[in-house]
């Protein structure tokens, strides 16, 4: 079910430079949650159009989201203070696919993208090797929280200023060679997840990624934040919000 | 008692709220928020001959008070709606309007009878896709093309034809009579405004068609002013819309000649809109002692 309510923040934190950390309260939609779905969010007077963000975690009839402050919409948004109502739409859109035959899941996110790889590696019970690139030490966010749930988590830096050094997507390449995986799941910028399907899909390993793209509805109404796929006429763009965010690295071309 | 009812090109409408073709996808995607029963009516996404890929994104740019849109015309075609969609969507208890965009005046025509043998109630004519290369707006901003394809479409239609103009025109009511002396049964109007939108750190505008459809409040004034200089000029019935967010809007609509007013933009705001809006109009109605919601189309009294 996919839910419009006003919800209200219970907790509210800046855990890096113009990033927040909310939780805001819903049973609906945290009990419907399903890992790499989002929420539609009115951030204020400020925009006219909703801002899809993606959820961190649903548990206990609480949902977290964390978003960087980047234009008029999140700006307004990171305004809002504790006890303060928040109009949501949520749960939307295809999540991440888990499934218990996979047996050696590799996680890889990059940037803001790590967020919504939260409750995935949860749901992965402990067995997810986890990869997580920033671009410089000051932006690293959340390695303490996935060490916890995962069977091993690894984080790089662009510029080398922590962990290791250089594009998270060549660590998993470089560990890839030398260990199992039967399932990569990745969110993160486009170079990101280009270098990552194209290992995938050199080492013949399934991968999902989860997508972004400027949106309207986040219902599949307007048909504007659209990706192209493999496939032609009326299907050869994808839908965002509702076939995915996540696909599979087969489906999606992933041309600009 | 208060009376919403509306009858528009011979179809009973229960109350005169519509949508607007291409924000509302074929109707499902909103019944999960709201009974399609609610509306009057609600317009389809615009369908073409063949089915059609639409434009590369990014097909959405926000503006102040509104959006560009550069989806062009991604759709099924028109065979597979009639087959495979209609089965679903007539079963709600509302009135469909189809929307039909072509590339040729035999496609038009074809797609005309297609849809006159299913269930929808009026068949939208569009000829004012800013969006596409072929086709759409390109026949809408020439009054003698509109009045010879409004002429030729009558003939292969069974169900009402409402013509849907572009604001993009020097003169609105000089399109609209060509529209209505070619046989046309009621007009829908406004379409989006072409407009851009360009980002100053890539030099580059933000869709990838670099031009699109503005719509939203922004667009709201143009609507009303347009509505009003269209109902003036000819004697169908007009759909208006145009960046309604509200209640009074749809009274300010009716009021500059509107029979019908639909919803577009506003519902990716706000996906209950037509609840909002229906509970301010009944109390327009309530505290204007309005009985019947007809006495206001056109009612507007100018200085």
């Amino acid at each position: 079910m996919k839910y419009n309510e006003l919800c209200k923040l219970v907790s509210k934190k800046e855990i890096s430079t113009g990033i927040f950390d909310f939780v805001i309260e819903s049973e609906n939609i945290a009990k419907d949650t399903q890992c790499g779905q989002f929420l539609h969010i009115n951030c204020g007077d400020g925009t006219f159009l909703r801002r899809p963000i993606s959820i961190c975690d649903a548990y206990d009839g609480k949902v977290r989201f964390i978003f960087e402050v980047k234009g008029q919409g999140t700006k307004d948004l990171a305004k809002k203070e504790t006890g303060d109502m928040i109009d949501v739409i949520g749960p939307l859109g295809h999540g991440f696919e888990v499934s218990d035959g996979v047996k050696h899941p590799v996680v890889i996110g990059g940037g803001i993208g790590v967020f919504p790889l939260y409750k995935l590696t949860k749901e992965l019970g402990g067995r997810a090797d986890v990869f997580l690139g920033f671009r410089s030490a000051d932006r690293v966010v959340m390695e303490k929280e996935f060490e916890q749930i995962s069977n091993m988590t690894i984080v790089g830096t662009d510029d080398g200023s922590y962990g290791y050094d250089g594009y998270i997507a060549a660590a998993m390449e470089q560990y890839l060679n030398f260990h199992d995986c039967d399932m990569i799941y990745s969110c993160g910028p486009m170079p990101m997840l280009k270098a990552v399907k194209k290992i995938a899909e050199e080492k013949g390993i399934k991968c999902q990624i989860s997508l972004e793209q400027r949106m309207g509805c986040g219902i599949g109404a307007c048909l504007v934040c659209s990706c192209e796929t493999v496939n032609s006429g009326a299907d050869k763009y994808a839908k965002v919000c509702t076939n995915g965010p996540v696909f599979y690295s087969e489906e999606v071309t992933l041309n600009d | 008692m208060i009376n919403t009812k509306v009858n528009f090109c011979g179809v009973e409408f229960k109350n005169p709220i519509v949508t607007a073709s291409g924000t509302f996808g074929f109707g499902m995607e909103y019944n999960q928020f709201v009974p399609l029963e609610e509306y009057g009516g609600f317009s389809a996404k615009g369908l073409t001959r063949v089915a059609r890929e639409g434009n590369k994104p990014p097909r959405i740019a926000e503006t102040p008070s509104g959006i560009l849109n550069s989806v062009g015309l991604q759709n099924p075609g028109v065979e597979y709606f009639a087959e495979s969609i209609m089965p679903i969507i007539s079963e709600y208890d509302t009135n469909i309007i189809a929307n039909m965009s072509g590339n040729t005046v035999e496609e038009y025509c074809e797609m005309a009878e297609i849809l006159s043998d299913t269930d929808i109630a009026l068949i939208e004519m569009n000829i004012s896709c800013p969006n596409v290369k072929h086709g759409g707006l390109a026949f809408g901003t020439d009054a003698k093309v509109v009045n010879d394809l409004t002429k030729e479409v009558k003939k292969h239609c069974k169900k009402p034809l409402v013509v849907k103009l572009s604001p993009n025109v020097t003169s609105i009511s000089e399109i609209a009579k060509a529209a209505a002396d070619g046989g046309a049964d009621g007009l829908s109007l406004i379409n989006t405004l072409l407009g851009m939108k360009i980002d100053i750190n890539t030099r580059r505008p933000i869709l990838k068609n670099n031009t699109g459809g503005l719509s939203g409040p922004a667009v709201k004034p143009v609507a009303v002013r347009m509505i009003h200089e269209v109902y003036n000029a000819v004697d169908i019935p007009i759909i208006g819309m145009g960046g309604v967010m509200s209640g009074e809007d749809v009274i300010e609509f009716m009021l500059a000649g509107a029979s019908l007013v639909a919803l577009g933009t506003g519902l990716f705001a706000k996906p209950d809109l037509i609840l909002s809006v229906k509970k301010d109009i009944e109390n327009y109605m309530n505290r204007y002692n309005i009985e019947n919601i007809t006495d206001l189309i056109g009612a507007a009294v100018m200085n």
